[in-house]
């Protein structure tokens, strides 16, 4: 699998996501500067963690803008798949690749702790390895999370099964939503599920020993599915 | 006074104003031989400020111990550096940002962490964690709430977006903070052993390059405002206090880096405390060199400001450096890709003078060399503070069982779990953290290698105001322990001296006192200091705070897996108490927070046993003979068995005090050297001990019973204890 990892002035997750690709696939990501409007053939885009162009203005606005971001999207349209964590999900929302958008944290302050996450599709190229209905821990670090979009594109994305994660309490019972996002909503696929955003991060959660390996298994599904 | 008239004439009384003393002026003008222009005056003020040139203190910073065979810098750099092994250099240092945290709380705290982070990167290292040692005023003090709001968003705004975790660190409550909050952040960094890089200038000739953000009229005199008192006017120096852009560090910390990986600089130096002025003061002064800048060549954001402006500026974000020649144009691509101004500002030069020119005409020409080395030094009267008298713990008539006092010790703001504080704090980015917030020491790893590093910041002031020596000696030793808890060699550390006003003799007794306690612990320790901040005069209206020596320690594991935690992992497991009690309350959180009494002296610190006993729990940790450690500290046995048990979710069960001691004094003293450990094996840990000559005894087990026992008291519940330790915070935080 050959990935690409595009580097904004301001991501900071890149290192965090490399490690995470190239234990699960054995190649190394390479990573590409957002100036660039050459795009490396690639089996998988990745939009990583952080706060690019500082997140002023509005978060992802102006990376939705950069120069690389016009070949991203054609590629994402002609099914190139393409995972957005965090900043990177913030990204693909701005660049109209996924609906809704993510609001400041209901609490109005950043959040950083381990989060529930209950699977509710595993029907896609990205989480084929979790089952339906799976409650995984993975870590939130963001301020503005907060997942929104009118009640008729929610309708949908659920309809389609086009949400990809929701917050949940350990037993998967309850809601415990760290950011106020409408519905629970963590991550969501665009129309053909070959695009992924989320808020939470996996990429921190492959190694037991540093909190949890949960996340591991959507690298693993990933790397299989474009081996 | 940003901007004095420029017709007013140089004189004493405008050097007064300056903050300078009449001898200092008289010092000046035999070195300058003539009346000082207004740039200067200013920037002898800045230079001569006891931010910058530690005049108060340095005569006694020089008893610290500062070598090992592991120290490859000590003081007197950006940042300290040890080896670690595998051609890798640790780089760390701690800073104050007191004073303009307590004026503009957000914007105060935030470029706090940012200049510590490029004090560490300025070195060649890439920042791996940063640490925050805190302290606010009483929580009722109408001020605190928006303190701990502003500080900990602004910690959190910076450090996030620079993708550094912030780890752990203290937070702590106490009247004498009210109205002096000190804001203390630590930053340690990664290098390459053998690609350091230093602040001394040299090649004749050789550029003087100017990075970064662009200057502003920012924080002009923040030097000489960390260096006065506060009085009820203090918010009007608002204006002086500089504004944080972490994303325009964040693409300086990778143009730097990118530049660093080439051969192309001579030297660096971040443009901190001073900005300009100190930087090339600095760099010139430790080359022995002159250096000639021309301010018109400055980037500026704002139109018409003065040499005397552009010198003082406190702007953020800037580094200066000299390059090799010919190199110029490889680094401008490099800060031109990260979109950062860069600009030759000047040359090296063998004159040994600081000449700063502003269109055309020389606005400064000072000799660099005495313009340092005549820096005034002082030796201030100091009294030794008055000792304290022992308070005995049969003496005192408890008011509530232990056990009631155990929740409300738990529950009050000093022992309250500090979540709300780190959530908002990334801790988790790089992927390294081992060890998270809450611990006795946080523990990052270090990529690519085996290798991680544990990082601990303390300070226990009420200590340091009833004895100030023993109270540096404890600083010291708590650290060491924290670090030995979790299984690291402590190898180094970095202290950021807190105190009032050095000119009252009270206050010098103090710093004395606690440097001189640092000193002994850190020779007998082994646990050299490689580099520290002082930050004096944090009084307001006369009223200073409590002695504050944060000692901010680093210890080395070879290998990561060894590392361990302070959670109970299985039920039926022994505790044992390492170290002797003798019940010591004088001084105590328990006299505090129970009785309501802030007195006695504090517990003494044997220095011979520190080190036996940690050798010990380092050997049994090694060992593997122990499933979980902490060190016992504030709140004594009581209060390390039930953060042992909230952390594991066990229950556990404490024995009754031994013969001679009262409830009290045995759950809650503080005697110090004491580690409480959690093993299968008792009796290889009791062997253990007394092969070493280490007191230790079985003090109780962990349980399966969800419920913490002290002994011939109800079990009290985790949930309730759980509520008790999370629910003060946020809910003072919300009310």
């Amino acid at each position: 699998m050959k990935a690409v990892i595009v580097l904004f002035p301001g991501s900071n997750r890149e290192n965090d996501m490399a490690a995470a690709l190239e234990a699960a696939s054995g190649s190394k990501p390479q990573i590409v500067w957002h100036g660039d409007s050459e795009l490396p053939k690639a089996d998988l885009i990745v939009l990583p963690g952080g706060f690019a162009h500082g997140d002023y203005l509005r978060c992802g606005a102006m990376a939705a803008h950069s120069p690389i971001m016009r070949a991203i999207v054609e590629r994402a349209q002609r099914g190139t798949p393409v995972l957005g964590v965090c900043n990177g999900f913030q990204i693909l929302t701005e660049a109209g690749l996924l609906p809704g958008a993510l609001m400041r944290n209901a609490s109005l302050k950043f959040v950083c702790r381990d989060v529930h996450l209950k699977v509710e599709n595993s029907q896609t190229l990205f989480a084929s390895r979790y089952e339906v209905g799976q409650v995984i821990r993975v870590p939130v670090a963001h301020g503005d999370g907060n997942y929104f979009a009118d009640e008729e594109t929610l309708d949908r994305l659920e309809g389609e099964g086009r949400v990809a994660f929701r917050y949940c309490s350990p037993s998967g019972a309850a809601n415990d939503n760290p950011n106020g996002s409408i519905r629970a909503i963590a991550g969501i696929y665009n129309e053909t599920k070959t695009v992924l955003g989320m808020m939470p991060h996996p990429e921190n959660a492959v190694d037991a020993a540093m909190g949890s390996a949960d996340g591991k298994a959507l690298f693993d599904g990933i790397a299989a599915a474009l081996a | 006074m940003n901007k004095p008239e420029r017709s007013r004439p140089v004189d004493a009384a405008l050097a007064a104003e300056h903050g300078l003393k009449g001898d200092e002026y008289k010092t000046l003008l035999e070195i300058m031989g003539r009346a000082p222009s207004l740039t200067e005056l200013g920037i002898f003020s800045v230079m001569w400020s006891e931010h910058c040139s530690y005049k108060s203190s340095r005569l006694h910073l020089r008893k610290l111990p500062t070598k090992a065979p592991w120290v490859i810098q000590g003081p007197g750099e950006n940042a300290g550096v040890i080896d670690i092994g595998g051609g890798l250099a640790a780089v760390f240092k701690i800073e104050s940002h007191n004073h303009p945290s307590f004026i503009e709380p957000y914007q105060g705290a935030a470029t706090g962490v940012g200049g510590i982070l490029r004090d560490v990167f300025t070195m060649g290292a890439r920042p791996i964690a940063i640490m925050d040692a805190l302290r606010f005023g009483e929580p009722a003090h109408p001020k605190t709430k928006h303190l701990v709001a502003g500080v900990v968003a602004g910690i959190g705004g910076y450090g996030n977006c620079m993708g550094i975790p912030t780890v752990g660190g203290e937070t702590e409550f106490h009247a004498s903070y009210n109205g002096n909050i000190l804001v203390n952040a630590m930053t340690v960094g990664i290098a390459p052993a053998d690609r350091i890089f230093y602040a001394r200038a040299a090649g004749i000739g050789n550029p003087v390059v100017y990075v970064g953000s662009k200057t502003g009229r920012d924080g002009i005199h923040g030097a000489t405002m960390a260096s006065a008192e506060f009085d009820d006017k203090s918010e009007e120096k608002r204006p002086t206090v500089q504004v944080g852009d972490p994303f325009t560090e964040k693409l300086l910390l990778e143009a730097c880096l990118e530049l660093m990986a080439t051969d192309a600089i001579v030297s660096i130096q971040d443009m901190g405390a001073a900005g300009l002025t100190s930087s090339s003061v600095e760099m010139a002064g430790k080359g022995g060199l002159g250096i000639e800048l021309d301010i018109d060549k400055v980037p500026m954001r704002e139109t018409g400001m003065t040499a005397y402006e552009v010198m003082l500026s406190e702007s953020q974000e800037r580094m200066l450096m000299i390059l090799k020649p010919g190199r110029e144009e490889a680094a401008r691509r490099i800060f031109a890709k990260w979109e950062l101004d860069f600009s030759i500002i000047g040359r090296l030069t063998d004159t040994g003078r600081l000449v700063v020119k502003r269109g055309g005409e020389v606005e400064a020409d000072i000799p660099v060399d005495p313009l340092v080395a005549k820096a005034p030094l002082y030796d201030r009267k100091w009294e030794p503070s008055r000792k304290r008298p022992v308070v005995e713990a049969r003496s005192m008539k408890p008011p509530m069982s232990p056990a009631e006092a155990l929740v409300k010790l738990i529950g009050g703001p000093n022992f309250a779990s500090k979540r709300w504080i780190w959530e908002q704090y990334d801790h988790l980015v790089r992927g390294q953290t081992v060890e998270r917030p809450g611990g006795d020491a946080a523990v990052v790893r270090i990529a690519g290698t085996e290798k991680a590093l544990a990082i601990s910041t303390d300070c226990t002031p009420r200590y340091c105001v009833a004895d100030p020596r023993e109270g540096g000696r404890q600083a010291v030793a708590e650290c060491w322990r924290n670090l030995v808890s979790v299984g690291a060699r402590p190898r180094a550390v970095t202290d950021n001296l807190n105190f009032g006003n050095p000119e009252r003799p009270p206050i010098m007794g103090q710093l004395v006192g606690c440097v001189e306690g640092m000193a002994e612990a850190c020779a007998a320790l082994d646990f050299p200091v490689i580099s520290g901040n002082v930050s004096l005069y944090n009084e307001t209206n006369g009223k200073a705070i409590m002695p504050t020596p944060v000692i901010g320690g680093v210890g080395l594991f070879e290998d990561w897996r060894a590392h361990m935690s302070a959670a109970l992992r299985a039920p039926g497991e022994t505790l044992v108490l390492v170290g002797a009690t003798r019940g010591w309350l004088g001084a105590s959180a328990y006299l505090r927070d129970i009785l309501g009494r802030e007195e006695g002296a504090p517990p003494p610190v044997d220095l011979g046993a520190e080190r036996r006993n940690g050798e010990l729990v380092l050997t049994l940790i090694a060992a593997r003979w122990v499933s979980a450690c902490h060190d016992l500290s504030d709140g004594g046995l009581a209060i390390a068995a039930a953060e042992m048990s909230l952390a594991g979710n066990l229950g556990c069960r404490l024995e009754a005090a031994p013969p001679g001691l009262t409830p009290e004094a045995w759950l809650f003293g503080e005697d110090q050297a004491r580690y409480l450990v959690a093993t299968r094996n008792p009796d290889l840990v009791l062997g253990a001990a007394a092969a070493r000559g280490v007191p230790a005894t079985m003090v109780g087990r962990a349980t399966a019973d969800g419920a913490l026992t002290l002994a011939g008291a109800n079990p009290i519940s985790l949930a309730e204890l759980r509520r008790a330790h999370e629910a003060w915070l946020p809910e003072y935080m919300a009310a």
